[in-house]
């Protein structure tokens, strides 16, 4: 029961989302759209998991005046600002919740982030780019020039400069972006083969 | 009402680049916001467009019963929490794992692997490229003569760099070398470029905040 019926499950689902692809029948699509509808609605709920689980360990940590619990308050207070607004009046444009609430909050926080990187991507390179090796120069000097490419004023530099960086981008780049893929593609399929057919079981746990 | 979101959307900038400074109270705050508005927005948007659209309308209209099974799969999801019958949460996230492992061996072979070999099965040499760049010898039209030949002598070169089962000695080192200079170009370049599309963002933060929310500069 505890491990059996996992797998079983498992070999169900997969194998139908590969057969789906082989046996274009409209029998087999049925049978594939329709767990692949049960697995998106369960993905829905594993969403719903993951935020009564952030809920569940801050409210403890509030509950009882743990460390940072004002900030965990923060938190809790932040869920349901959006929780409660967004099932009542709805998410979509037009709404409070997105226009005012959303825009004005999540997007300004998300974009501040992520562009705040920029000064930690540029220091940890500093200091894991050191020009050791002939190898760690390439990566440096093709970093450099892709940025000098990038700014408005490259072609004033050297006008065939975004050139350059196009081909650049377009051809070494995108030679070692395939390699890449191909090798992460062989393994992506080697394992899910593995877990279709039961050889791979971490997934389930000790038990 | 607009400038009082503004302000808000003004205040967040701010106290998430507080951080460039230290850590500090303010730079938590923000940071805790955020992790609270994003899951709650993820729990809105489950519920508009995946609970509502695909289990309930068409339960409660009596068109499909058998969504009943994935209902009961996902509340299952939640004996997680329980020590005795956590066990049981193990079959619906069998049903995750299962539909992703089935579509990721579809997806990856007809999607990656087949494609980017197949976009690689192109002449080693290209004349024409030669017989331009004599025409007109650029540097544009010279890197035009390489493109072939890294996309298939080099791309061979990159996949051998991680061909693990013969040791890199010899005149097979000088395969694997070419392969990791290509895989370092790559990575420089796409280092490169992430810290130019960061740069922009930061610089749509600053517009952000003198000119639209301070108005002290103008565009």
């Amino acid at each position: 029961m505890k491990r059996e019926i996992p797998i079983l499950i498992t070999l169900i689902f997969g194998v139908f989302m590969i057969v789906q692809f082989f046996i274009p029948h409209p029998a087999v699509n049925d049978i594939a759209n329709r767990l692949q509808n049960w697995a998106i609605i369960v993905i829905a709920f594993s969403y719903v998991l993951g935020s009564a689980n952030i809920l569940r360990i801050n409210g403890e940590l509030v509950y009882r005046r743990g460390p940072g619990w004002l900030y965990k308050l923060v938190l809790v207070i932040a869920f349901f600002m959006m929780v409660i607004p967004g099932m009542f009046l709805g998410i979509g444009e037009g709404t409070w919740t997105n226009d005012r609430l959303f825009t004005n909050t999540y997007i300004p926080l998300a974009s501040t982030m992520y562009a705040s990187l920029a000064f930690f991507i540029a220091s940890a390179a500093f200091r894991a780019f050191r020009v050791r090796t002939w190898q760690a120069s390439v990566l440096a000097l093709t970093a450099v020039i892709v940025m000098l490419g990038r700014i408005p004023i490259s072609h004033m530099i050297w006008h065939d400069l975004p050139n350059v960086v196009d081909w650049v981008m377009n051809v070494p780049n995108a030679v070692a972006q395939r390699g890449i893929l191909i090798g992460a593609a062989l393994g992506a399929i080697a394992t899910g083969l593995k877990v279709i057919l039961g050889i791979e079981r971490s997934y389930l746990g000790r038990e | 009402m607009d400038f009082f979101w503004l302000s808000v959307a003004g205040l967040a900038t701010i106290a998430v680049l507080s951080f460039l400074y230290n850590d500090n109270p303010l730079y938590k705050v923000a940071e805790h916001f955020f992790v609270g508005i994003a899951a709650g927005y993820v729990v809105c948007a489950e519920f508009y467009n995946v609970f509502l659209p695909n289990l309930w309308n068409p339960l409660t209209s009596g068109t499909d019963y058998w969504l009943v099974i994935p209902l009961l799969l996902g509340l299952a999801l939640f004996t997680r929490f329980s020590n005795n019958i956590g066990w049981i949460s193990r079959w619906p996230m069998s049903v995750i794992i299962g539909t992703y492992a089935g579509l990721a061996v579809i997806g990856f072979a007809s999607g990656d692997m087949v494609l980017q070999v197949q976009a690689s099965l192109i002449p080693v040499f290209e004349p024409a490229t030669v017989s331009k760049f004599s025409g007109d010898p650029s540097v544009m039209n010279f890197l035009d003569i390489l493109k072939n030949p890294l996309f298939t002598l080099g791309l061979i070169a990159v996949l051998f760099y991680f061909f693990f089962s013969v040791e890199h000695k010899g005149g097979l080192k000088h395969i694997a070398v070419v392969g990791t200079t290509l895989l370092m170009i790559g990575f420089g370049a796409g280092y490169g470029y992430t810290v130019m599309t960061r740069i922009a963002l930061l610089f749509d933060r600053f517009y952000f905040l003198f000119v639209e929310w301070l108005q002290v500069a103008s565009a």
